[in-house]
């Protein structure tokens, strides 16, 4: 395993995408990863690195999860971490992201973790804020912690990334995870194959220089990574598919299914995982599901990038 | 007896095939003959258009004034200094203000507006469904009493299309052309930059050039049955230029307008989720820039316009999907055009530029305007077509900045806007 750390200064006081960094930065963050990881194990599980700092979990759209893993790797740099969620935050009475935004800034908020509905919004404070921004997920855009926890696990588990075949299977159309992992990915090497129904894996993201195929037997025998995404029928996507019994017979990781992968192939999801749906039930708990070490590794990449971000930023 | 003489200056005038260097006269705020002032009664003003061109006041037909009810970002006055500036002697404004134009006592009230506070002409149009809402018909024959030159309820689109037809034979029995703003909504859905490469790389909602292009198709089967014109306002997409263009190849009573931001920008300049890249229709690929190009140059597309939309800078300081669509455009249309259609791409001379403002909208709204005839309105725009000039929006005279073009370096613009007889505006 090649884990020799690179040579480099890290510039950036925000995280707003994959496409904005290079080969080289991605794989700084997970070199630093590397290290934080390991603090996960101790008895005492706590660095100093961000004592002092103050670090605002602003999420204008629901999540649990990330917010969580943020809020532990907050903590577990010393930091002090306050949430605002968007039905507590001034958002509700007619005041601006901007204004919000600065007023958080005005008390000495020096990293703002954001999630947001809105494409683009990360971009928008990132650039009228001193504070650092870390984008927690944008709209449909981008969700780089996640891919960096996916390439980070891809990394460990495989020992590389360059060379290997990764599919990605679900809605790719709305999603940020597939679009972040779809950046990292081909900036570090690997083979990308998005698969999904027609609409919502349009052809068009043949341009963002991947394969696209709506038959995944034809696929899962040639994978060494199957990231499955959530599929949510429910809201707003009658239109793109069927339902969702039709979208298992022509998409769904079965059982049937799983045993035509490569017995070293990982499988992984980004959660949460709707069981019998995306993927069946005993394969997600099966051998090859690295599904949890993923949320472990997220902690040890959030603190990554709350380090090296938080290390720039100047308010 | 007020007497002015404009001279040495190139007098393009293509409602009378006349381009030559030659002095014009002015008398009591109307175009006359130059024996008019052989011998003068009283003094004579003079105005030297050396190396200038002197045509007919530019009409711009697709401007939004704000007034009444968002005077926060443009109001009358503001939007017609806006006008003076960019070389406009007549603007057309949209009716979504609010209240909406869809009464003749709004329209009376724009009208009385205009007249007291706005150094151009400025003529309305009202909504053709009540209240914008596209189920209603506005009362079309009272509103042509009124005054309005079109009816039209840009911004929004006429779903229906049994409404539409019954709108378009209703505007033709009271002479008035009927305007489109073409988007299907079913197919836009929530969609706000263009359907592409850049929407899917920033996973922003799709607009696609086939919501235009249905409408458009549905303008020309429409235009063709009640054997009236329907204009197309902002057209964006080769599809659409390809549909007009066959159209009018048949003799159809339908035409095209362009903006300027669709032939000077693509989608790519979305990337950074700039606000003041979004507009309605978007910007779309180089594709679609070619193909609007291609049809300035060969007629397809007949008007140019600004699609003038204002809106103040805290309005559009917020997040890409969240923002108006618009950008203000007065003061920038008249440089860019002449920038990019006569001297980058050189699809157009001048001359088809100036019919393109004044005879085709004039033409179509049956406006005495857009002429140097002898007894015409002395409505005059004086341009250099060589002067270089920096675009800067902390100079706009219009009330809001919503503009992508600030630094821009342009060639060619107006230097002096003269309303019936009146110098307006001069550089």
């Amino acid at each position: 395993m090649d884990r020799e750390m690179t040579n480099m200064r890290w510039t950036r006081k925000d995280l707003l995408g994959l496409r904005e960094l290079s080969a080289e930065e991605i794989n700084f963050i997970l070199e630093t990863a590397d290290a934080f990881k390991e603090v996960g194990t101790r008895e005492i599980k706590k660095v100093p690195a961000l004592r002092g700092k103050t670090l605002v979990n602003f999420f204008v759209e629901p999540s649990t999860r990330t917010r969580t893993s943020f809020e532990l790797a907050a903590l577990r740099l010393s930091a002090d971490v306050i949430n605002i969620s968007a039905t507590a935050s001034s958002l509700t009475k007619g005041e601006t992201l901007k204004d919000t935004a600065k007023n958080l800034e005005a008390l000495h908020a020096d990293i703002l973790v954001l999630r947001h509905s809105s494409a683009g919004a990360p971009q928008f404070l990132a650039s009228r804020l001193k504070s650092s921004v870390i984008n927690a997920g944008d709209g449909a855009h981008e969700h780089p912690t996640q891919a960096l926890l996916d390439l980070y696990t891809i990394r460990e588990k495989r020992g590389k990334i360059a060379g290997l075949h990764v599919v990605i299977v679900g809605d790719i159309l709305f999603s940020r995870v597939a679009r972040s992992n779809i950046f990292g990915l081909t900036k570090l090497g690997a083979r990308v194959t998005l698969v999904g129904p027609s609409t919502l894996v349009p052809r068009e993201f043949e341009k963002l220089g991947v394969t696209v195929s709506h038959k995944i037997d034809d696929v899962l025998p040639d994978a060494d990574v199957v990231n499955l995404l959530r599929i949510q029928h429910e809201r707003q996507r009658k239109e793109y598919f069927p339902g969702i019994d039709e979208y298992i017979r022509l998409f769904g990781l079965t059982k049937e299914r799983a045993k035509f992968l490569k017995p070293d192939c990982l499988i992984m999801h980004p959660g949460p995982i709707n069981r019998g749906v995306e993927i069946d039930s005993e394969i997600a708990d099966g051998a090859q599901s690295v599904i949890l070490d993923q949320v472990t590794n997220g902690l040890a990449v959030r603190m990554a990038v709350l380090y090296l971000c938080g290390g720039i930023a100047t308010t | 007896m007020s007497a002015t003489i404009m001279r040495n200056g190139r007098v393009i005038d293509p409602a009378n095939k006349r381009d030559e260097v030659i002095d014009l006269a002015i008398v009591d705020g109307r175009i006359a003959d130059l024996s008019a002032i052989r011998n003068p009664q009283s003094a004579i003003d003079e105005i030297d258009a050396s190396n200038l061109i002197v045509a007919p006041g530019l009409i711009d037909m697709h401007v939004h004034l704000r007034e009444p009810g968002f005077s926060h970002k443009e109001t009358i006055e503001s939007g017609a200094r806006a006008a003076a500036a960019g070389g406009f002697t007549t603007i057309v404004c949209m009716p979504n203000t609010s209240p909406v134009a869809d009464t003749p006592s709004t329209i009376a009230w724009i009208k009385d507006r205009a007249a007291k506070m706005a150094c151009v002409n400025v003529l309305p149009t009202s909504a053709i469904s009540k209240n914008l809402g596209g189920e209603e018909l506005a009362p079309v024959g009272s509103l042509a009493q009124a005054g309005v030159v079109a009816i039209t309820d840009d911004g929004h689109c006429i779903q229906n299309h049994e409404l539409m037809r019954r709108a378009i034979e209703y505007a033709r029995m009271v002479g008035l052309p009927v305007l489109d703003h073409c988007q299907d909504y079913s197919l836009v859905g929530n969609g706000i930059v263009h359907e592409g490469y850049w929407s899917t790389l920033l996973g922003l909602p799709g607009w696609p050039a086939a919501g235009e292009e249905a409408i458009v198709m549905r303008n020309i089967l429409l235009a063709e049955l009640c054997d009236h014109h329907v204009h197309c306002q902002h057209v964006s997409s080769a599809g659409s230029v390809r549909l007009i263009r066959e159209a009018r190849a048949r003799g159809i009573k339908i035409s095209g307008e362009v903006c300027p931001h669709h032939i000077a920008l693509t989608d790519e300049e979305i990337q950074n989720f700039d606000t003041n890249y979004k507009m309605n229709p978007p910007l779309r690929s180089q594709q679609d820039v070619d193909a609007l190009l291609d049809g300035i140059g060969d007629g397809t597309l007949s008007i140019l316009a600004s699609d003038h939309a204002p809106h103040a800078g805290f309005e559009k300081e917020v997040e890409f999907d969240a923002a108006p669509f618009g950008i203000v455009g007065l003061e920038t249309e008249l440089g860019l055009f002449l920038d990019l259609l006569v001297h980058k791409h050189r699809k157009i001379d001048i001359v088809r530029l100036i019919e393109m403002y004044t005879v085709e909208p004039a033409r179509l709204l049956k406006l005495g305007a857009g002429t140097l005839s002898i007894g015409a309105e002395a409505d005059i725009t004086l341009i250099d077509p060589e002067m270089q000039w920096t675009v800067d929006v902390a100079k706009f005279q219009s009330g809001s900045r919503n503009s992508p073009f600030d630094g821009w370096k342009l060639k060619g613009r107006a230097v002096r806007t003269i309303v019936g007889g009146k110098t307006v505006w001069k550089v």
